[in-house]
């Protein structure tokens, strides 16, 4: 039994890595190879699909825009989360537990139920198709999240670093800079982490709040779909673009996810 | 447990995540609550109803079949991705080079725009040009999700078991890897068996992180909007019409604004009250030792 357990993993990855083969190898086909029936790997192997990606600046600037209104997220939602998380594993205030609740049921609230009310509050307030407004409606659900992650990582760092520091004569924030936030950087990037990929991921939200200056690369493929018939090997290729950004993160975050959630409760 | 210091200046950390939430959460959630108890003829003009679209809704048997398709949905993913997820992570080798590659490529399903997850198993399940597809009816099956609700179930099923299964094993893994050699040492002396083991060591460590990925596959599944309407758009008929997709039909499709924003508020609480539950059973044994 014991001998057959890289079994189960490796059929497991055979399983996810199929269909984004499908897609990779799809992205370097024709369109006629495509619709003309069923073939493992391209015939008529053909880069023309990324040519016209990079070089036709509503394909490219997707790209951009995701990236920008993605990052912007990310060190919004980590920054903000900081401190807060801090107050929820150290303190013990009035309505700590009522507003740790609140904060996740922010989580639970369906994107779909928002998606109207969020673009008549962007286009009330002027930030209607900005990348700022992107980054800040995804915080309704990545800072919950991450207020939780760090929350559960700090819990696992000792009270008693807190109190040394303080005998050493660290007033707080010099502490909390130059002593807590090193403690916890593996706990800072899984959190990244999870940020990066929820904003990445999430379009329903993206896609009402733009129009054209900030629009999403998930949004433009669904534009493309719809109006240009079906360039399938355009899509995939898309499609097989959308997946680098997220790699490049996993790779970098690769030995905090392994031992990174170890350390905390999370 | 409690070692808390007690200090109000808690709130202070707090705010700026507050306002950030508030912002974003509250007045939306006030504009649907608005919406919700009023009607409109156009030209802004809107006249109090009181709670006619939440009795409407209740009664329409639209929405009891969109929330009976949605509990059918959440409960099928729940009950395979999360055996599947821990089975996984304990077949996973605790150490080594291959770990590390392991989790990148687990990882990947993951960070994929889900409108491209629903597009790629849109093409990849297509019966005429699609791997999946075709090699099932290759096989002698007849297969066509865009023809037969069972057949557009089973791929959305697929498909989300696809895409989520590894947040489980991610977090299920984590949990895993915080047990110390020594317990797995002093097992084998005890002579444990390894169902025991699990049971009495891996289960028990891993509590915290299942609560997690319990709670974060309950509310996904059950907000899950654009990977169905990508892949299948609620159909044939209305055989994948989960209650997110119903929402929208109603609230941009016909711009019904009150029922949606009553549907909106009672699939809210219903959410809210399920995660309730899911919060307080499985957190509230934590306090045994």
């Amino acid at each position: 039994m014991r001998r057959f357990g890289w079994l189960v993993p490796t059929l497991y990855i055979l399983f996810l890595l199929l269909p984004i083969y499908w897609l990779v190898s799809m992205s370097f086909k024709t369109t006629n190879e495509i619709l003309g029936g069923l073939t493992l790997w391209p015939q008529d192997f053909t880069l023309e699909n990324y040519r016209k990606i990079f070089t036709d600046p509503t394909w490219y600037n997707g790209y951009i825009n995701s990236i920008i209104y993605v990052t912007i997220n990310t060190v919004l939602s980590v920054t903000v989360a900081l401190p807060a998380a801090y107050a929820f594993s150290r303190y013990r205030f009035i309505g700590d537990k009522h507003l740790f609740f609140w904060l996740l049921t922010n989580r639970m609230a369906p994107a779909a139920v928002f998606a109207l009310p969020f673009f008549q509050l962007y286009s009330a307030i002027g930030l209607f198709d900005t990348h700022i407004a992107v980054a800040l409606a995804h915080c309704l659900f990545n800072v919950p999240l991450a207020v939780w992650i760090l929350e559960g990582f700090m819990s696992g760092v000792p009270k008693e670093l807190d109190e040394t520091a303080y005998v050493d004569g660290y007033g707080f924030w010099r502490f909390f800079g130059k002593i807590f936030i090193p403690t916890i950087v593996a706990g800072i990037g899984v959190t990244a982490f999870f940020c990066f990929m929820f904003s990445w991921v999430e379009l329903l939200l993206a896609k009402t709040l733009t129009s054209v200056e900030a629009k999403p690369i998930a949004a433009t493929m669904t534009r493309t779909a719809s109006t240009s018939g079906y360039e399938l090997g355009l899509l995939a290729a898309a499609g097989t673009l959308t997946l680098i950004p997220g790699a490049v993160v996993i790779y970098f975050v690769r030995n905090y996810i392994a031992k990174g959630f170890a350390l905390g409760r999370v | 447990m409690d070692t808390k210091i007690e200090n109000q200046k808690g709130w202070l950390f707090v705010l700026p995540v507050l306002i950030l939430v508030a912002f974003n959460a509250i007045i939306p959630l006030m504009t649907v609550v608005n919406y919700s108890v009023q009607e409109t003829f156009g030209d802004n003009l809107f006249f109090f109803e009181g709670l006619k679209w939440f009795q409407q809704v209740l009664a329409s048997e639209r929405f009891h079949h969109a929330l009976g398709r949605q509990l059918l949905f959440t409960f099928i993913i729940l009950a395979i991705e999360i055996p599947l997820g821990v089975a996984i992570a304990l077949a996973m080798p605790r150490k080594g080079g291959w770990v590390s590659v392991c989790l990148v490529l687990m990882a990947l399903p993951l960070l994929i725009p889900w409108n491209v997850v629903g597009a790629m198993w849109n093409i990849f399940a297509l019966p005429e040009i699609g791997l999946l597809g075709k090699t099932l009816n290759e096989m002698g099956i007849d297969y066509n999700y865009t023809r037969e609700p069972f057949a557009a179930w089973i791929t959305l099923i697929a498909m989300d078991v696809w895409h989520w299964t590894s947040l489980v094993v991610l977090l299920a893994y984590a949990g895993l890897s915080s047990i110390p050699d020594a317990y797995y040492q002093a097992a084998k002396i005890d002579g444990a068996s390894s169902w025991a083991v699990f049971r009495y060591i891996q289960l028990p460590k891993m509590r915290h992180v299942l609560t997690i990925a319990v709670l974060l596959r309950f509310m996904d599944s059950f907000n899950i909007y654009t990977e169905p309407s990508v892949l299948t758009g609620g159909g044939p008929g209305n055989a994948t019409t989960l209650l997110s997709i119903d929402l929208v039909k109603v609230a941009l499709g016909q711009f019904d604004l009150g029922p949606a924003a009553a549907m909106s508020i009672i699939y809210f609480l219903i959410i809210l009250l399920l995660s309730w539950i899911f919060y307080t059973v499985m957190t509230g044994k934590r306090g045994e030792p």
